[in-house]
């Protein structure tokens, strides 16, 4: 019996030893680092590894013939430790794409050093423009929205509707700037004025002195250029100066479904927000949100979450059709092929890594209409990719022929 | 119309006035610090976590066992107070001979791991919880929309600071906790259960915080951070206040509400940053803190 199992253990040994020897052409491995413990944990966190997962599981486990594995890991949304693991992955332990990506400090860290090794990084969670812009690289992509998909879609709806005069609540650092910068170009577009702002720190629980503010405005319209937890405050104690009693409405410029969830109806209802996903659209996004729930406690996916499962899947289509793990080839077959999932209907990557799709303006149910958790949105308008996404014509990405 | 620096005098006074609203939550975060700080010499980091606590609670009272708001503002003070008693009997009590410093870093270690419990098993997006329906609506004062909530947060917390200054200061049973902390031998020596009494008020402490907590549900998200997003601005209060100072920690309290509220009318972008500005210029001046009595 002794025998037969230090055997055993030896042959395991050795099957490893053989594995670990083995170079990355003959296995395909696929690193998620994501926020797992912070403000974007739920968001983006531990759902986008269950996502990933799912998305290696439907593919079959292999890539023509080379099995695919997961690894993860918390950035805990710093850029230091970011930029770190992906050192760690991309050179030791032979990682040959990182996805998910929430927050931009992180984001823009493990874009240097992608770039730097010719490996891919594939971004679902960060918002911030100039990963397609500035910062753009070859073996770059940018998957499920930017700030300027979610606040055009947004501000032009509701100047439209007649929400001319604007105000907005502007988180004081860079991502809540560059929202604001985005949304005010469209107001003003479109013809509408923007009457003031005020930059709030970050992060702030407290907004009344900043809802007089804008309350004393007289601006029919309160953007939100703010995210998370600063939005969810704003919205709640928005309702409770009475705002909405003055005939003044909030604009969420970056709302997620998981806010939504925290705010409740009652709260919410009526707001109009973009999104890159919502999971009760057909019976695509619903199969996948079902099995999606059900290995996450019930909750339903966020367009983050949905967008890694979208992402990791595209991966392994252009891992296949090329034929290799190498970063340049496998980014020449993802602008390639086209990306047709439950996420995206019609999607393509352009130059700058951009992945085009449709977006959805939607407006929060009320209590009444809703039939349960997480049946929160009316989809009012499909934004056609190309009117969603910033035109190539105005990318600064040195990538980009004009 | 008449202006200060270009702001209309009618925002101004409205801006004022939510400045104390403002300072009525730190008063009742800090009261509970100083009177830990003051009468146990315990820096309990863990308050912001307890705080958050008493909110989940209310939001678990409603969720679980239908019980509303004033339901919660009961009992949700004693569950988490009891919670309180349990840590200070097990594990505080064996800190009390050594220095502060470990009282801080168990605290500390405490909050993380609360913190840490709450997030697991709650996430981080924080949970609805709604104004009751009594207290909903609000006046217009004319200078501003004053809401029927943030009114009663006011008054509670006048009611809550005050009575407790009274029962510390002016009560027989406040002159053996002082007399308690000064000089623990003695007092035992009269037959007072000293160790019975730190238990107390160490539990009242931290229901002071998840009154608090409750207070906040309906207008700040519930979450499991929002304790450690407020614990260090009002840990700056305290000392500003004088450590272990219960009037310094109420009156600096309001105090600071004023000044963070002006701040966020003409440089709203420091609003987060004006407090510990006052403290660092405050302690070079007063190393004691404004009440606090020399060591």
């Amino acid at each position: 019996m002794f025998k037969t199992l230090m055997l055993g253990v030896a042959a395991l040994a050795l099957s490893t030893g053989m594995a670990q020897a083995e170079i990355t052409a003959k296995k395909v491995k696929i690193g998620i680092l994501t926020d797992l413990s912070g403000t974007y944990s739920d968001l983006a966190g531990q759902g986008t590894i269950t996502a990933a997962q799912m998305a290696i599981d439907d593919f079959g486990g292999k890539v023509n013939g080379f099995p695919v594995e997961l690894v993860s890991a918390d950035h805990q949304n710093k850029a230091d430790i970011a930029s770190a693991i992906a050192r760690k992955w991309y050179e030791n332990e032979g990682v040959d794409a990182i996805a998910e990506l929430v927050t931009t400090a992180a984001a823009r860290a493990v874009r240097e050093v992608a770039k730097e090794k010719g490996k891919i990084d594939l971004n679902s969670g960060a918002a911030s423009l100039p990963l397609t812009n500035d910062w753009c690289s070859p073996t770059g992509f940018h998957w499920t929205y930017d700030n300027y998909a979610t606040a055009v879609g947004t501000a032009t709806a509701v100047v439209k509707q007649g929400g001319t005069s604007w105000f907005f609540l502007t988180a004081d650092y860079a991502f809540g700037h560059d929202l604001q910068a985005q949304a005010e170009r469209v107001v003003k577009a479109n013809g509408g004025t923007v009457v003031g702002s005020v930059s709030h720190p970050f992060p702030n629980s407290d907004f009344s002195s900043f809802l007089l503010q804008a309350q004393s405005s007289g601006a029919k319209i309160i953007g939100l250029a703010n995210a998370g937890q600063d939005t969810i405050n704003a919205i709640k104690q928005a309702k409770e100066f009475g705002l909405d009693k003055g005939g003044q409405s909030l604009a969420g410029l970056l709302v997620f479904i998981t806010d939504i969830h925290s705010l409740g109806l009652d709260t919410a209802k009526g707001m109009l927000l973009t999104t890159g996903f919502y999971w009760d659209m057909d019976d695509g996004t619903r199969a996948f949100a079902k099995r999606f729930g059900a290995k996450m406690n019930g909750k339903m996916p966020t367009m983050v979450q949905a967008g890694v499962y979208s992402q990791v899947t595209h991966y392994l289509k252009a891992v296949a059709a090329a034929d290799t793990t190498e970063g340049i080839k496998v980014a020449d077959k993802m602008r390639e092929i086209p990306i047709k999932d439950f996420f995206a209907k019609n999607g393509h990557i352009r130059a700058d890594g951009r992945m085009v799709h449709d977006m959805y303006l939607v407006q929060v149910k009320t209590p009444a209409e809703s039939k349960g958790p997480w049946d929160y949105y009316k989809v009012i308008r499909t934004i056609p990719g190309d009117e969603a996404f910033r035109p190539l014509s105005e990318s600064t990405c040195p990538l980009v022929k004009k | 119309m008449i202006t200060f620096f270009g702001i209309p005098l009618q925002a101004l006074l409205g801006q004022l006035l939510l400045g104390l609203i403002n300072g009525a939550f730190y008063a009742m975060l800090s009261l509970g610090l100083a009177l830990i700080f003051g009468l146990l010499n315990i820096v309990n980091f863990a308050h912001g976590a307890l705080y958050m606590m008493g909110a989940f609670c209310a939001w678990l009272m409603l969720n679980q066992l239908g019980l509303g708001y004033w339901a919660a503002l009961a009992v949700a003070p004693v569950v988490v107070g009891l919670l309180g008693m349990i840590i200070e009997r097990t594990m505080l009590c064996r800190l009390y001979k050594l220095d502060h410093l470990y009282g801080l870093l168990l605290t500390f270690g405490l909050a993380l791991i609360i913190e840490g419990m709450f997030r697991q098993l709650y996430g981080i997006s924080g949970m609805p919880y709604a104004v009751p329906k009594e207290l909903q609506g609000g006046w217009n004062l004319g200078i501003m929309y004053l809401p029927i909530y943030r009114g009663w947060v006011v008054l509670a917390s006048i009611v809550v600071c005050g009575g407790t200054w009274l029962v510390i200061e002016k009560t027989k049973l406040g002159s053996y906790l002082r007399a308690a902390t000064e000089n623990p031998t003695l007092v035992r020596a009269f037959g007072i259960n000293v160790p019975l009494m730190v238990t107390l008020t160490f539990g009242f402490g931290v229901a002071l915080a998840a009154f608090a907590g409750v207070m906040a549900a309906p207008i700040y998200s519930v979450n499991p951070l929002m304790g450690s997003n407020l614990i260090i601005v009002v840990f700056a209060v305290v000392v500003i206040g004088g450590m272990g100072s219960m009037a310094g920690a109420i009156l600096t309290s309001f105090g600071l509400g004023l000044v963070e509220g002006l701040t966020k009318v003409f440089y709203p972008e420091a609003a987060s940053t004006v407090i510990f500005v006052v403290m660092a210029v405050l302690l070079l001046i007063k190393p004691a803190g404004l009440f606090g009595k020399k060591a």
